[in-house]
Protein backbone atom coordinates (compact mmCIF):
# COMPACT_ATOMS: atom_id res chain seq x y z
CA UNK A 1 0.00 0.00 0.00
CA UNK A 2 1.38 3.13 -0.89
CA UNK A 3 1.89 5.91 1.67
CA UNK A 4 -0.04 7.95 0.20
CA UNK A 5 -3.20 6.39 1.02
CA UNK A 6 -4.87 6.52 4.21
CA UNK A 7 -7.86 4.36 4.02
CA UNK A 8 -7.70 1.13 1.42
CA UNK A 9 -11.19 -1.11 1.08
CA UNK A 10 -10.94 -3.65 -1.31
CA UNK A 11 -14.03 -5.57 -1.93
CA UNK A 12 -16.15 -5.32 1.40
CA UNK A 13 -19.21 -7.76 1.96
CA UNK A 14 -21.37 -7.85 4.91
CA UNK A 15 -24.53 -8.85 5.26
CA UNK A 16 -27.07 -9.10 7.80
CA UNK A 17 -28.78 -12.69 7.49
CA UNK A 18 -30.22 -12.51 4.20
CA UNK A 19 -30.38 -8.98 3.85
CA UNK A 20 -26.96 -7.95 1.71
CA UNK A 21 -26.12 -4.24 3.13
CA UNK A 22 -22.08 -4.26 1.66
CA UNK A 23 -21.67 -5.99 -1.98
CA UNK A 24 -18.55 -5.36 -2.72
CA UNK A 25 -17.18 -2.33 -1.91
CA UNK A 26 -13.72 -0.48 -3.10
CA UNK A 27 -12.33 2.72 -2.61
CA UNK A 28 -9.21 4.37 -1.17
CA UNK A 29 -8.82 7.33 0.26
CA UNK A 30 -5.73 9.41 0.23
CA UNK A 31 -3.49 10.69 3.10
CA UNK A 32 -4.84 14.21 4.44
CA UNK A 33 -7.94 14.50 1.93
CA UNK A 34 -11.91 14.76 2.60
CA UNK A 35 -13.26 11.77 1.11
CA UNK A 36 -16.97 11.78 1.08
CA UNK A 37 -19.44 8.88 1.56
CA UNK A 38 -23.20 9.53 0.02
CA UNK A 39 -25.56 7.75 0.01
CA UNK A 40 -29.62 7.10 1.06
CA UNK A 41 -30.54 6.17 4.17
CA UNK A 42 -29.78 2.36 4.43
CA UNK A 43 -27.20 2.68 2.04
CA UNK A 44 -24.79 0.80 4.28
CA UNK A 45 -22.68 3.85 4.73
CA UNK A 46 -22.50 3.66 8.44
CA UNK A 47 -21.75 -0.39 8.15
CA UNK A 48 -18.88 0.80 6.12
CA UNK A 49 -17.41 2.97 8.97
CA UNK A 50 -18.50 0.11 11.83
CA UNK A 51 -15.88 -1.88 9.96
CA UNK A 52 -13.24 0.24 9.29
CA UNK A 53 -14.11 1.31 13.17
CA UNK A 54 -13.51 -1.87 14.38
CA UNK A 55 -16.74 -2.18 15.69
CA UNK A 56 -18.27 -4.80 13.42
CA UNK A 57 -16.30 -7.53 11.34
CA UNK A 58 -16.59 -8.02 7.52
CA UNK A 59 -18.15 -11.09 5.93
CA UNK A 60 -15.35 -10.71 3.47
CA UNK A 61 -12.73 -8.62 1.44
CA UNK A 62 -10.23 -6.39 3.30
CA UNK A 63 -9.57 -2.80 4.67
CA UNK A 64 -6.80 -1.06 5.89
CA UNK A 65 -6.63 1.92 7.90
CA UNK A 66 -3.50 3.93 8.57
CA UNK A 67 -1.90 1.01 7.06
CA UNK A 68 -2.88 -1.31 9.59
CA UNK A 69 -5.62 -4.36 8.91
CA UNK A 70 -8.80 -3.85 10.62
CA UNK A 71 -9.31 -7.29 11.07
CA UNK A 72 -5.55 -8.52 12.01
CA UNK A 73 -4.44 -5.21 13.74
CA UNK A 74 -7.62 -4.07 15.48
CA UNK A 75 -5.90 -2.33 18.41
CA UNK A 76 -3.29 -0.29 16.00
CA UNK A 77 -6.44 0.75 13.85
CA UNK A 78 -7.86 1.85 17.22
CA UNK A 79 -4.89 3.71 18.12
CA UNK A 80 -4.83 5.75 14.51
CA UNK A 81 -8.39 6.03 14.30
CA UNK A 82 -11.53 8.50 16.10
CA UNK A 83 -15.27 7.79 15.44
CA UNK A 84 -17.68 10.60 15.65
CA UNK A 85 -21.04 8.58 15.21
CA UNK A 86 -24.40 9.17 13.81
CA UNK A 87 -25.74 10.23 17.23
CA UNK A 88 -23.20 12.39 19.73
CA UNK A 89 -21.61 10.10 21.86
CA UNK A 90 -21.18 12.12 24.91
CA UNK A 91 -22.19 11.70 28.54
CA UNK A 92 -25.24 13.59 29.50
CA UNK A 93 -24.42 13.70 33.34
CA UNK A 94 -21.13 14.85 33.01
CA UNK A 95 -20.11 18.06 32.48
CA UNK A 96 -17.88 18.92 29.19
CA UNK A 97 -14.79 19.40 30.73
CA UNK A 98 -15.41 16.01 32.18
CA UNK A 99 -15.75 14.86 29.19
CA UNK A 100 -12.83 15.55 26.88
CA UNK A 101 -10.69 14.58 30.32
CA UNK A 102 -12.25 11.32 30.26
CA UNK A 103 -11.18 10.86 26.64
CA UNK A 104 -8.28 12.19 27.42
CA UNK A 105 -7.44 9.43 29.97
CA UNK A 106 -8.67 6.72 28.15
CA UNK A 107 -6.13 7.58 25.30
CA UNK A 108 -3.13 7.49 28.07
CA UNK A 109 -1.98 11.08 27.29
CA UNK A 110 -0.43 13.26 29.71
CA UNK A 111 -2.18 15.76 31.47
CA UNK A 112 -5.81 15.69 29.88
CA UNK A 113 -6.68 18.83 32.24
CA UNK A 114 -4.78 21.45 29.82
CA UNK A 115 -5.81 18.96 26.79
CA UNK A 116 -9.49 19.46 28.24
CA UNK A 117 -9.16 23.46 28.54
CA UNK A 118 -7.18 23.77 25.15
CA UNK A 119 -10.55 22.36 23.19
CA UNK A 120 -13.10 24.13 25.02
CA UNK A 121 -11.46 27.03 23.92
CA UNK A 122 -10.95 25.94 20.59
CA UNK A 123 -14.34 24.69 19.98
CA UNK A 124 -16.05 27.77 21.79
CA UNK A 125 -17.04 26.12 25.35
CA UNK A 126 -14.94 27.12 26.98
CA UNK A 127 -17.89 29.17 29.79
CA UNK A 128 -19.77 25.96 28.96
CA UNK A 129 -17.24 23.67 30.09
CA UNK A 130 -18.41 23.08 33.64
CA UNK A 131 -22.11 22.68 32.53
CA UNK A 132 -23.87 19.19 32.57
CA UNK A 133 -23.71 18.59 28.93
CA UNK A 134 -27.59 17.63 28.82
CA UNK A 135 -27.74 21.41 29.31
CA UNK A 136 -26.24 21.96 25.69
CA UNK A 137 -28.00 22.99 22.28
CA UNK A 138 -27.62 20.54 19.30
CA UNK A 139 -24.66 22.59 17.73
CA UNK A 140 -22.43 22.41 21.34
CA UNK A 141 -23.11 19.42 21.85
CA UNK A 142 -22.12 17.96 17.73
CA UNK A 143 -19.01 20.47 19.10
CA UNK A 144 -17.97 18.86 22.17
CA UNK A 145 -18.58 15.08 20.97
CA UNK A 146 -16.21 16.06 17.69
CA UNK A 147 -13.36 18.01 20.21
CA UNK A 148 -13.30 14.63 21.83
CA UNK A 149 -12.83 12.83 18.58
CA UNK A 150 -9.77 15.20 18.03
CA UNK A 151 -8.08 14.51 21.77
CA UNK A 152 -4.71 12.42 20.97
CA UNK A 153 -4.62 13.81 16.97
CA UNK A 154 -6.00 10.76 15.73
CA UNK A 155 -4.60 10.71 11.69
CA UNK A 156 -7.83 9.16 10.56
CA UNK A 157 -11.33 10.83 11.49
CA UNK A 158 -14.71 9.24 10.75
CA UNK A 159 -17.33 11.28 10.74
CA UNK A 160 -20.69 9.71 10.47
CA UNK A 161 -23.19 11.78 8.91
CA UNK A 162 -22.13 14.87 11.32
CA UNK A 163 -24.59 17.29 10.58
CA UNK A 164 -27.94 15.01 10.67
CA UNK A 165 -30.28 16.80 12.87
CA UNK A 166 -28.53 20.10 13.22
CA UNK A 167 -30.21 23.58 12.45
CA UNK A 168 -28.26 25.42 9.58
CA UNK A 169 -26.12 27.60 11.91
CA UNK A 170 -24.83 24.17 13.98
CA UNK A 171 -24.35 22.96 10.20
CA UNK A 172 -21.99 25.86 9.27
CA UNK A 173 -20.22 25.45 12.85
CA UNK A 174 -19.53 21.85 11.71
CA UNK A 175 -18.33 22.57 8.24
CA UNK A 176 -15.77 24.84 9.25
CA UNK A 177 -14.67 22.19 12.31
CA UNK A 178 -14.06 19.85 9.44
CA UNK A 179 -12.03 21.89 7.10
CA UNK A 180 -9.45 23.30 9.49
CA UNK A 181 -8.97 19.52 10.01
CA UNK A 182 -8.44 18.67 6.97
CA UNK A 183 -5.78 21.95 6.44
CA UNK A 184 -4.31 20.33 9.58
CA UNK A 185 -3.33 17.11 7.33
CA UNK A 186 -5.93 15.02 9.09
CA UNK A 187 -7.63 12.05 7.06
CA UNK A 188 -11.48 12.46 6.90
CA UNK A 189 -13.72 10.32 6.01
CA UNK A 190 -17.46 11.01 6.16
CA UNK A 191 -20.83 10.36 5.42
CA UNK A 192 -23.80 12.13 4.54
CA UNK A 193 -27.20 12.17 2.67
CA UNK A 194 -26.72 15.89 1.75
CA UNK A 195 -25.06 16.47 -1.67
CA UNK A 196 -24.52 20.26 -0.67
CA UNK A 197 -22.49 18.76 2.54
CA UNK A 198 -20.24 16.72 0.14
CA UNK A 199 -20.06 19.29 -2.12
CA UNK A 200 -18.57 21.98 0.23
CA UNK A 201 -16.26 19.23 2.27
CA UNK A 202 -14.79 16.70 0.17
CA UNK A 203 -12.42 16.42 -1.89
CA UNK A 204 -13.69 13.33 -3.19
CA UNK A 205 -17.03 11.99 -3.47
CA UNK A 206 -18.09 8.25 -3.78
CA UNK A 207 -21.88 7.28 -4.13
CA UNK A 208 -22.79 4.04 -2.22
CA UNK A 209 -26.15 3.14 -3.54
CA UNK A 210 -27.31 -1.02 -3.34
CA UNK A 211 -24.52 -1.87 -1.66
CA UNK A 212 -21.78 -0.71 -4.39
CA UNK A 213 -19.86 2.46 -5.15
CA UNK A 214 -21.54 3.58 -8.35
CA UNK A 215 -19.53 6.46 -8.98
CA UNK A 216 -16.02 7.80 -7.28
CA UNK A 217 -14.38 11.09 -8.25
CA UNK A 218 -13.92 14.91 -7.93
CA UNK A 219 -16.45 17.17 -7.85
CA UNK A 220 -15.80 18.11 -11.28
CA UNK A 221 -15.63 14.98 -12.43
CA UNK A 222 -18.49 13.80 -11.30
CA UNK A 223 -19.94 16.78 -13.04
CA UNK A 224 -18.75 15.50 -15.94
CA UNK A 225 -20.89 12.53 -16.00
CA UNK A 226 -23.81 14.95 -16.67
CA UNK A 227 -24.54 16.29 -20.04
CA UNK A 228 -22.81 19.83 -21.01
CA UNK A 229 -24.62 22.72 -19.18
CA UNK A 230 -26.51 24.68 -21.20
CA UNK A 231 -27.75 28.20 -20.56
CA UNK A 232 -31.15 28.94 -19.59
CA UNK A 233 -33.16 31.93 -17.88
CA UNK A 234 -33.87 31.26 -14.75
CA UNK A 235 -35.10 33.94 -12.10
CA UNK A 236 -32.97 33.03 -9.17
CA UNK A 237 -35.67 32.64 -5.98
CA UNK A 238 -33.96 33.04 -2.58
CA UNK A 239 -33.43 30.04 -1.21
CA UNK A 240 -35.21 29.35 2.99
CA UNK A 241 -31.55 28.61 4.17
CA UNK A 242 -31.04 32.74 2.58
CA UNK A 243 -34.54 34.14 4.25
CA UNK A 244 -33.14 32.37 7.46
CA UNK A 245 -29.68 33.57 7.64
CA UNK A 246 -30.88 37.31 6.44
CA UNK A 247 -33.39 37.58 9.13
CA UNK A 248 -31.66 36.22 12.02
CA UNK A 249 -28.55 38.06 10.83
CA UNK A 250 -25.64 35.59 11.19
CA UNK A 251 -23.12 35.12 8.61
CA UNK A 252 -23.50 32.80 5.81
CA UNK A 253 -19.39 32.65 5.18
CA UNK A 254 -17.79 29.32 5.84
CA UNK A 255 -14.11 31.02 5.64
CA UNK A 256 -14.52 32.27 8.84
CA UNK A 257 -12.66 30.41 11.54
CA UNK A 258 -14.03 31.44 14.83
CA UNK A 259 -17.02 29.74 15.74
CA UNK A 260 -20.03 31.50 17.22
CA UNK A 261 -21.23 31.13 20.68
CA UNK A 262 -22.84 28.65 21.09
CA UNK A 263 -26.16 28.96 23.52
CA UNK A 264 -28.71 29.26 20.73
CA UNK A 265 -30.71 26.40 20.50
CA UNK B 1 -4.26 -3.05 25.37
CA UNK B 2 -3.85 -5.33 28.82
CA UNK B 3 -1.01 -3.54 30.17
CA UNK B 4 -3.77 -0.03 30.35
CA UNK B 5 -6.88 -2.42 32.02
CA UNK B 6 -6.45 -1.58 35.74
CA UNK B 7 -6.26 2.06 34.40
CA UNK B 8 -8.88 2.26 32.23
CA UNK B 9 -11.06 0.56 34.46
CA UNK B 10 -10.30 2.81 37.21
CA UNK B 11 -10.70 5.89 35.07
CA UNK B 12 -14.26 4.60 33.80
CA UNK B 13 -15.44 3.24 37.43
CA UNK B 14 -14.96 7.28 38.51
CA UNK B 15 -16.98 8.06 35.85
CA UNK B 16 -20.40 6.08 36.73
CA UNK B 17 -19.21 6.31 40.36
CA UNK B 18 -19.94 10.23 39.28
CA UNK B 19 -22.96 9.45 37.59
CA UNK B 20 -24.20 7.69 41.24
CA UNK B 21 -23.16 11.14 43.13
CA UNK B 22 -24.55 13.10 41.00
CA UNK B 23 -28.10 10.72 41.71
CA UNK B 24 -27.95 9.59 44.74
CA UNK B 25 -31.75 9.05 44.68
CA UNK B 26 -30.41 5.29 43.08
CA UNK B 27 -29.03 4.09 46.37
CA UNK B 28 -31.71 5.61 48.40
CA UNK B 29 -34.81 3.89 46.05
CA UNK B 30 -32.54 0.69 46.60
CA UNK B 31 -32.49 0.99 49.97
CA UNK B 32 -36.45 2.34 50.58
CA UNK B 33 -38.14 -1.29 49.14
CA UNK B 34 -35.79 -3.49 51.80
CA UNK B 35 -36.52 -1.03 54.61
CA UNK B 36 -40.41 -1.07 54.01
CA UNK B 37 -40.13 -4.73 53.84
CA UNK B 38 -38.10 -4.70 57.34
CA UNK B 39 -40.89 -2.63 58.94
CA UNK B 40 -43.76 -4.62 57.12
CA UNK B 41 -42.43 -7.67 58.96
CA UNK B 42 -41.34 -6.79 62.36
CA UNK B 43 -44.33 -4.74 63.14
CA UNK B 44 -46.68 -6.35 61.03
CA UNK B 45 -46.08 -9.64 60.54
CA UNK B 46 -43.23 -10.47 62.73
CA UNK B 47 -45.30 -11.05 66.23
CA UNK B 48 -47.02 -13.72 63.83
CA UNK B 49 -43.65 -15.65 63.14
CA UNK B 50 -42.35 -18.38 65.18
CA UNK B 51 -38.71 -18.64 64.33
CA UNK B 52 -37.68 -21.13 66.98
CA UNK B 53 -35.44 -18.08 68.10
CA UNK B 54 -37.93 -17.71 71.38
CA UNK B 55 -39.03 -14.10 72.80
CA UNK B 56 -37.08 -11.11 73.06
CA UNK B 57 -36.54 -7.75 72.21
CA UNK B 58 -34.85 -7.42 68.40
CA UNK B 59 -35.05 -11.04 67.88
CA UNK B 60 -37.32 -11.18 65.09
CA UNK B 61 -34.53 -8.39 63.34
CA UNK B 62 -32.05 -10.51 64.00
CA UNK B 63 -33.43 -13.06 62.34
CA UNK B 64 -34.60 -11.10 59.22
CA UNK B 65 -31.62 -8.99 58.84
CA UNK B 66 -29.58 -10.94 56.32
CA UNK B 67 -32.39 -12.01 53.76
CA UNK B 68 -33.15 -7.99 54.07
CA UNK B 69 -29.77 -7.33 53.01
CA UNK B 70 -29.73 -10.07 49.99
CA UNK B 71 -33.35 -8.28 48.57
CA UNK B 72 -31.58 -5.00 49.01
CA UNK B 73 -28.43 -6.12 46.72
CA UNK B 74 -31.14 -8.27 44.32
CA UNK B 75 -32.76 -4.60 43.51
CA UNK B 76 -29.78 -2.51 43.27
CA UNK B 77 -28.34 -4.65 40.58
CA UNK B 78 -31.13 -3.70 38.01
CA UNK B 79 -29.22 -0.19 38.04
CA UNK B 80 -25.93 -1.74 36.05
CA UNK B 81 -28.18 -3.38 33.38
CA UNK B 82 -29.82 0.31 33.10
CA UNK B 83 -26.56 2.01 33.21
CA UNK B 84 -24.71 -0.35 30.62
CA UNK B 85 -28.46 -0.10 28.21
CA UNK B 86 -28.42 3.84 28.28
CA UNK B 87 -24.46 3.61 27.80
CA UNK B 88 -25.52 1.13 24.65
CA UNK B 89 -28.13 3.06 23.14
CA UNK B 90 -26.29 6.65 23.63
CA UNK B 91 -23.73 5.43 21.72
CA UNK B 92 -21.04 6.27 24.48
CA UNK B 93 -20.16 2.56 24.60
CA UNK B 94 -19.52 2.36 20.99
CA UNK B 95 -17.08 5.55 21.31
CA UNK B 96 -15.55 3.49 24.34
CA UNK B 97 -14.67 0.23 21.98
CA UNK B 98 -13.13 2.45 19.00
CA UNK B 99 -10.50 3.55 21.44
CA UNK B 100 -6.90 1.84 22.20
CA UNK B 101 -8.59 1.09 26.06
CA UNK B 102 -9.04 -2.61 27.21
CA UNK B 103 -12.21 -3.54 25.84
CA UNK B 104 -13.75 -5.57 28.91
CA UNK B 105 -12.47 -2.13 30.98
CA UNK B 106 -16.23 -0.94 30.34
CA UNK B 107 -17.68 -3.46 31.46
CA UNK B 108 -15.43 -3.93 35.03
CA UNK B 109 -16.30 -0.26 35.49
CA UNK B 110 -20.03 -1.23 35.62
CA UNK B 111 -19.48 -3.74 37.91
CA UNK B 112 -17.40 -1.99 40.19
CA UNK B 113 -19.61 0.63 40.67
CA UNK B 114 -22.27 -1.59 41.22
CA UNK B 115 -20.56 -3.03 44.21
CA UNK B 116 -20.15 -0.05 45.79
CA UNK B 117 -23.25 1.42 45.29
CA UNK B 118 -24.84 -1.85 47.08
CA UNK B 119 -22.46 -1.86 49.79
CA UNK B 120 -23.70 1.88 50.67
CA UNK B 121 -27.30 0.63 50.45
CA UNK B 122 -26.75 -2.00 52.39
CA UNK B 123 -24.74 0.00 54.95
CA UNK B 124 -28.12 2.38 54.81
CA UNK B 125 -30.27 -0.43 55.59
CA UNK B 126 -27.77 -1.99 58.62
CA UNK B 127 -28.45 1.28 60.24
CA UNK B 128 -31.86 1.39 60.05
CA UNK B 129 -32.49 -2.22 61.08
CA UNK B 130 -30.28 -0.75 64.14
CA UNK B 131 -32.87 2.10 64.76
CA UNK B 132 -35.49 -1.13 64.87
CA UNK B 133 -33.44 -2.95 67.62
CA UNK B 134 -31.04 -5.40 65.60
CA UNK B 135 -27.94 -6.15 67.84
CA UNK B 136 -25.08 -8.43 67.15
CA UNK B 137 -22.24 -9.71 69.49
CA UNK B 138 -19.87 -10.47 66.15
CA UNK B 139 -16.57 -9.25 66.07
CA UNK B 140 -15.02 -7.65 63.69
CA UNK B 141 -13.36 -10.82 62.02
CA UNK B 142 -17.36 -12.23 62.00
CA UNK B 143 -18.21 -8.72 60.58
CA UNK B 144 -15.35 -8.98 57.81
CA UNK B 145 -17.01 -12.36 56.56
CA UNK B 146 -20.03 -11.12 56.25
CA UNK B 147 -19.07 -8.38 54.55
CA UNK B 148 -17.07 -10.78 52.22
CA UNK B 149 -19.95 -12.98 51.39
CA UNK B 150 -22.13 -9.72 51.14
CA UNK B 151 -19.62 -8.56 48.56
CA UNK B 152 -19.14 -11.99 46.49
CA UNK B 153 -22.95 -12.63 46.22
CA UNK B 154 -23.29 -8.49 45.13
CA UNK B 155 -20.56 -9.20 42.39
CA UNK B 156 -22.19 -12.73 41.03
CA UNK B 157 -25.62 -10.92 40.73
CA UNK B 158 -23.89 -7.66 39.03
CA UNK B 159 -22.72 -9.81 36.44
CA UNK B 160 -26.16 -11.90 35.92
CA UNK B 161 -27.31 -7.92 35.25
CA UNK B 162 -24.51 -7.39 32.47
CA UNK B 163 -26.16 -10.15 30.72
CA UNK B 164 -29.76 -7.73 30.37
CA UNK B 165 -27.91 -4.70 29.94
CA UNK B 166 -26.26 -5.82 27.03
CA UNK B 167 -28.79 -7.24 25.21
CA UNK B 168 -32.00 -5.47 26.08
CA UNK B 169 -34.59 -3.36 23.78
CA UNK B 170 -35.72 -1.79 26.18
CA UNK B 171 -35.43 0.43 29.24
CA UNK B 172 -37.84 -1.49 30.87
CA UNK B 173 -36.35 -5.09 29.54
CA UNK B 174 -33.09 -3.82 30.73
CA UNK B 175 -34.20 -3.79 34.78
CA UNK B 176 -36.97 -6.16 34.76
CA UNK B 177 -34.90 -9.33 35.12
CA UNK B 178 -34.39 -8.65 38.81
CA UNK B 179 -37.90 -9.12 39.98
CA UNK B 180 -37.40 -13.03 40.23
CA UNK B 181 -34.14 -12.47 42.19
CA UNK B 182 -35.92 -9.94 44.95
CA UNK B 183 -38.75 -12.67 45.36
CA UNK B 184 -36.26 -15.76 45.76
CA UNK B 185 -35.67 -14.75 49.51
CA UNK B 186 -39.02 -15.03 50.06
CA UNK B 187 -38.75 -18.42 49.45
CA UNK B 188 -36.14 -19.55 51.34
CA UNK B 189 -34.94 -19.33 55.26
CA UNK B 190 -34.80 -15.49 54.78
CA UNK B 191 -38.21 -14.90 56.43
CA UNK B 192 -39.44 -18.02 57.88
CA UNK B 193 -37.56 -21.19 58.98
CA UNK B 194 -37.90 -23.76 55.83
CA UNK B 195 -39.43 -25.90 58.44
CA UNK B 196 -42.72 -24.55 58.47
CA UNK B 197 -43.38 -25.34 54.61
CA UNK B 198 -44.79 -27.78 52.74
CA UNK B 199 -42.84 -30.62 50.97
CA UNK B 200 -42.00 -28.74 47.67
CA UNK B 201 -41.88 -25.81 49.00
CA UNK B 202 -39.42 -26.94 51.47
CA UNK B 203 -37.38 -28.77 49.00
CA UNK B 204 -37.16 -25.48 46.60
CA UNK B 205 -36.03 -23.38 49.58
CA UNK B 206 -33.73 -25.72 51.28
CA UNK B 207 -31.81 -25.97 47.62
CA UNK B 208 -31.59 -22.63 46.26
CA UNK B 209 -28.82 -20.71 47.11
CA UNK B 210 -30.03 -17.87 49.11
CA UNK B 211 -30.73 -19.92 51.81
CA UNK B 212 -27.17 -21.01 52.43
CA UNK B 213 -25.98 -17.54 52.56
CA UNK B 214 -28.60 -16.45 54.63
CA UNK B 215 -28.01 -19.00 56.71
CA UNK B 216 -24.06 -18.77 57.28
CA UNK B 217 -24.46 -15.13 57.11
CA UNK B 218 -26.85 -15.19 60.15
CA UNK B 219 -24.69 -17.75 61.90
CA UNK B 220 -22.18 -15.26 61.56
CA UNK B 221 -23.76 -12.62 63.41
CA UNK B 222 -25.29 -14.51 66.30
CA UNK B 223 -21.84 -15.78 66.58
CA UNK B 224 -22.98 -19.83 65.87
CA UNK B 225 -21.33 -22.80 63.98
CA UNK B 226 -21.79 -21.79 60.18
CA UNK B 227 -21.42 -25.58 59.44
CA UNK B 228 -21.20 -26.48 56.20
CA UNK B 229 -23.52 -23.76 55.00
CA UNK B 230 -20.78 -21.23 54.49
CA UNK B 231 -18.55 -23.70 51.68
CA UNK B 232 -22.01 -23.82 49.92
CA UNK B 233 -22.74 -20.52 49.78
CA UNK B 234 -19.77 -19.67 48.71
CA UNK B 235 -19.69 -22.44 45.99
CA UNK B 236 -23.04 -20.86 45.25
CA UNK B 237 -21.85 -17.61 44.96
CA UNK B 238 -18.59 -18.53 42.75
CA UNK B 239 -20.63 -21.01 40.40
CA UNK B 240 -22.89 -17.89 39.65
CA UNK B 241 -20.30 -15.78 39.15
CA UNK B 242 -18.28 -17.93 36.63
CA UNK B 243 -21.46 -18.71 34.56
CA UNK B 244 -22.65 -15.18 34.55
CA UNK B 245 -19.21 -13.53 33.84
CA UNK B 246 -18.69 -16.48 31.11
CA UNK B 247 -22.17 -15.62 29.32
CA UNK B 248 -21.64 -12.03 29.32
CA UNK B 249 -18.14 -12.28 28.09
CA UNK B 250 -19.60 -14.17 24.86
CA UNK B 251 -22.56 -11.63 24.32
CA UNK B 252 -20.20 -8.57 25.00
CA UNK B 253 -17.81 -10.06 22.22
CA UNK B 254 -20.31 -10.75 19.87
CA UNK B 255 -21.59 -7.88 20.31
CA UNK B 256 -18.30 -5.69 19.59
CA UNK B 257 -17.71 -7.64 16.49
Amino acid sequence: MSTATAIRVTDLRKSYRKLHVLKGVDFEVERGSVFALLGSNGAGKTTVIKILATLLKADAGSADVAGFDVARQASEVRESISLTGQFAAIDDILTGRENLILVARLRHLRDPRAIAEGLLERFALTEAGDRKVSTYSGGMRRRLDIAMSLIGEPPVVFLDEPTTGLDPEARLEVWATVKKLASAGTTVLLTTQYLEEAEQLADRIAILHEGRIIVNGTLAELKKLLPPAKVEYVEKQPTLEDVFFAVTGTSHDLGKHDLPEGDRK
Amino acid sequence: MTTHFVGDTLTLTGRSLRHILRSPDTIITTAIMPIAFMLLFVFVLGGAIDTGTGPGEGSYVNYLLPGILLITIASGIAYVAYRLFLDLQRGIFERFQSMPIARSAVLWAHVLTSIVANLISVVLVVGVALILGFRSGAGPLAWLAVAGIVTLFTLALTWIAVIPGLTAKTVDGASAFSYPLIFLPFLSSAFVPTASMPGPVRWFAENQPVTSIVNSIRALLTQQPVGIELPIALAWCVGILAVAVAVATVIHRRRIG
